[in-house]
């Protein structure tokens, strides 16, 4: 009797009503991955891939050859941006329950791997992002107004309302103008990086893409152009274990750490807690000084958690157990920096307590200001006749006609 | 002035561009070192090296998107993709990235690239050699489509397109690039050198996008067409001896509505010629144009002359490619109502 065939199709470990494990990730000691030297040939770290830099160990000390690269004010100021961005995050939440806004995405429990990153890189190198990596925006001191004249699509918006919430655009701070395409900005960064290296520039480019767009063929061809011509470029792969609903298993993940695709591109690869602030900054650093000494691109898989819906669109206790987030063994990431900040004695509770009422000041004085330029529904909004252009550089005919015949 | 081929023309232009902007880089498969397959770029990396000019991996979405990313930084990419036929890999890239950078950001990026095209059936390239994908291309908003239909122009629209801040799909018909083809097989084949559109000034040129060229003045009838239809088009009309007026649009998108109505309102009738399947092709537009804008100037039906809904046949190349017969009897019959 032959063997009767069956199909796999992965599944996560628990669904609803289950008790959250996550048994099947391994979490390796911080401070046990060795630092390689940035010329270290790709063939030599393969380990990376399959392993997890961490700096930050569970007392909250910082530990082993990634650690000590920040002051204690530059940590500070990472946790400002992290607290920001998730004030932000909340605010703009709840703007979308009250109606003032049609939709947005939050990054509850991503904000180490945005903020940290912004500050490994220079003005001047560009982010290709994907929606969910706002953190950039803030850790790079974007105004937050401008961000939420654009989830408002307000009379001040500079997209003039034509992008969905959260699809931004700011190409002064260095952040390509997110498509809702996923996997699209991957080969273009990499792309941009080659004009770079063929212009004999510093410059380098960040690619950003999430667990589940990796399945996208543009993650592929990204990662051929980047093996071919070694232009500097940072492949970031945010795994937060979901695409959605679906389990980062139903994009290939459950085979394969998603680290490894680099191998067969013959790229650097590492695999970085996530959720880890410290050392989220020393790998990106690591690999933003491997690209700038035209030492060829690096692949960074973070690993974190997606602690929120996908989208305010999304109900996650539909496909996962509520109390997920709780059992995530890398934490919460602005919870490990404070406890890291108060072990070294440059942080206190009291101090927690005031920062977190600034950042909401601040975001409520943006909030503000930006409803007074309009919500999506109430107040100024962007003119009607802008819908028309920057199609092309100069109005076609068609095009002016059309205007036309709506009246502008 | 001298008499260039199509290729060579085409060649000339991206040479010239190069000169003159180093911010022009040109790539595709077996671009490079080899001086691609149909040899339009042929010693242009000996002549600007590998940065300037090279070779890329099989991907069409890649060599779209890294393109983009190219435009984004400060170049002005010009990309080959093989054939037309092989665009579709990169299709997502150049709807839903390249035609839209500048309008979902509000100006603060956009795509200067030109993504280069081989075209066109009448060279038994069977299904995946022949297709005129150009209405999946005018579709779309923000992207510009052109298509030359001789070596003069061919180095004019291109050199127009790579100056141009838009993207720009140009499509090449491959069964031009060595001369001109009235459509029938049966004769030899002709060199450009003989055709007087085939002098080609030296250096920087240009011939505007969006603007349409009469090829043969007529009182009879306007026919709309570009690409190898041109020329099967002045074939026809010398075969029937139907005074058509032959407008060769040149650039799809932005379209030269002015000469279509200036030509069409002269003459009262139109028949529309192109090579592409005839069902939701460039041409509905045309006539849907004609009707809105030339109604009441109107004689006869506007007439439709396509290749038919099937995909391009290998055996049967002569009885799908619009050829002259075709083209006449179209002629005729507008000329009939």
């Amino acid at each position: 009797m032959t063997t009767r065939l069956s199909l796999h199709v992965p599944e996560p470990t628990v669904r609803p009503g289950g008790k959250p494990d996550f048994s099947h990730v391994d979490v390796p000691e911080a401070g046990e991955a060795p630092r390689p030297p940035i010329d270290v040939p790709p063939g030599e770290i393969r380990d990376f891939a399959y392993s997890m830099i961490r700096v930050l160990d569970d007392s909250g000390e910082a530990v082993g050859d990634w650690a000590g690269e920040l002051t204690s004010e530059q940590l500070r100021t990472g946790l400002r941006d992290m607290m920001l961005t998730r004030a932000f995050d909340a605010r703009m939440l709840m703007s979308q329950r009250q109606g003032k806004t049609s939709f947005y995405i939050a990054s509850l429990g991503e904000e180490a791997v945005a903020c940290a990153h912004r500050k490994a890189l220079a003005p001047g190198d560009m982010c290709f992002p994907t929606y969910r990596q706002q953190g950039l925006l803030i850790a790079y001191g974007w105004p937050l107004v401008d961000m939420m004249n654009s989830i408002f699509s307000n009379a001040k918006d500079r997209l003039r309302g034509r992008q969905l919430p959260g699809l931004y655009s700011a190409r002064e701070a260095g952040f390509f103008t997110v498509s809702g395409n996923l996997g699209t900005q991957y080969p273009q960064a990499v792309g941009w990086a080659m004009a770079s290296a063929i212009r004999g520039d510093d410059k380098i480019a960040s690619a950003w893409i999430g667990d589940g767009s990796t399945a996208e063929t543009d993650f592929h061809s990204a990662l051929v152009f980047a093996s071919v011509y070694r232009p500097p470029v940072i492949l970031n792969i945010v795994n937060n274990q979901w695409a959605i609903s679906s389990y980062q298993g139903i994009a290939g993940g459950e085979s394969a750490k998603f680290a490894a695709r680099a191998h067969g591109f013959g790229i650097a690869s590492l695999r970085v807690d996530g959720n880890d602030y410290l050392a989220v900054y020393a790998a990106s650093k690591w690999a933003a000084d491997r690209a700038r000494a035209d030492l060829g691109p690096t692949l960074i898989e973070w690993v974190t958690y997606r602690a929120g819906a996908h989208s305010t669109s999304d109900d996650p206790s539909k496909y996962r157990p509520k109390d997920e987030q709780a059992a995530w063994p890398l934490g919460d990431p602005i919870a490990r920096l404070k406890a890291h900040l108060i072990r070294i004695g440059a942080w206190s509770e009291e101090r927690m307590r005031q920062m977190q009422a600034e950042v909401d000041a601040e975001v409520l004085e943006a909030a503000k200001q930006a409803e007074a330029h309009g919500t999506l529904h109430d107040g100024p909004k962007p003119s009607t006749a802008s819908m028309f252009e920057d199609v092309y550089k100069e109005m076609p005919r068609h095009l002016r006609e059309q205007r036309q015949q709506l009246g502008y | 002035m001298a008499r260039l081929s199509m290729v060579e023309a085409i060649r000339d232009a991206m040479d010239c561009k190069m000169a003159e902007d180093e911010r022009v880089v040109v790539f595709g498969e077996d671009v490079g070192y080899f001086g691609g397959v149909f040899r339009c770029t042929e010693g242009l990396q000996r002549k600007y090296g590998k940065q300037r000019c090279f070779d890329a991996p099989i991907n069409e979405s890649g060599i779209v998107a890294v393109a983009i990313g190219m435009g984004a930084y400060g170049l002005r990419p010009v990309a080959e993709i093989q054939f037309a036929d092989y665009v579709y890999p990169g299709y997502d890239q150049i709807v839903s990235e390249a035609a839209r950078l500048r309008f979902r950001s509000g100006g603060e990026f956009f795509a200067p690239i030109v993504i280069r095209m081989p075209c066109g059936g009448g060279i038994y390239g069977g299904q995946t050699h022949s297709q005129s994908p150009e209405a999946l291309f005018t579709h779309v908003s923000g992207l510009k489509t052109v298509i030359p239909s001789n070596p003069y122009d061919a180095k004019g629209l291109l050199i127009a397109a790579i100056e141009d801040d838009d993207p720009v799909i140009f499509l090449e018909p491959k069964r031009l690039y060595n001369g001109p083809f009235s459509g029938h097989p049966e004769q030899p084949a002709v060199p450009w050198a003989k055709h007087p559109l085939s002098e080609v000034p030296e250096g920087r040129y240009a011939v505007p996008l969006g603007k349409a060229a009469v090829r043969r003045e007529g009182k009879g009838v306007t026919v709309l067409c570009y690409g190898t239809m041109v020329h099967v088009a002045e074939a026809a009309a010398e075969e029937t001896g139907v005074d058509a007026e032959i407008v060769d649009l040149r650039s799809l998108v932005p379209l030269d509505v002015d000469a279509i109505v200036a030509s069409v309102e002269k003459t009262g009738r139109c028949v529309i010629v192109h090579e592409a399947t005839l069902s939701s092709g460039f041409g509905a537009e045309l006539a849907a144009q004609v009707m809105e804008r030339c109604f009441y100037a109107l004689e006869a039906p506007v007439e439709r002359v396509a290749g038919w809904d099937t995909p391009y046949p290998h055996a049967e190349e002569w009885d799908y490619f619009p050829g002259p017969a075709r083209v006449g009897r179209a002629l005729l019959k507008a000329m009939e109502a």
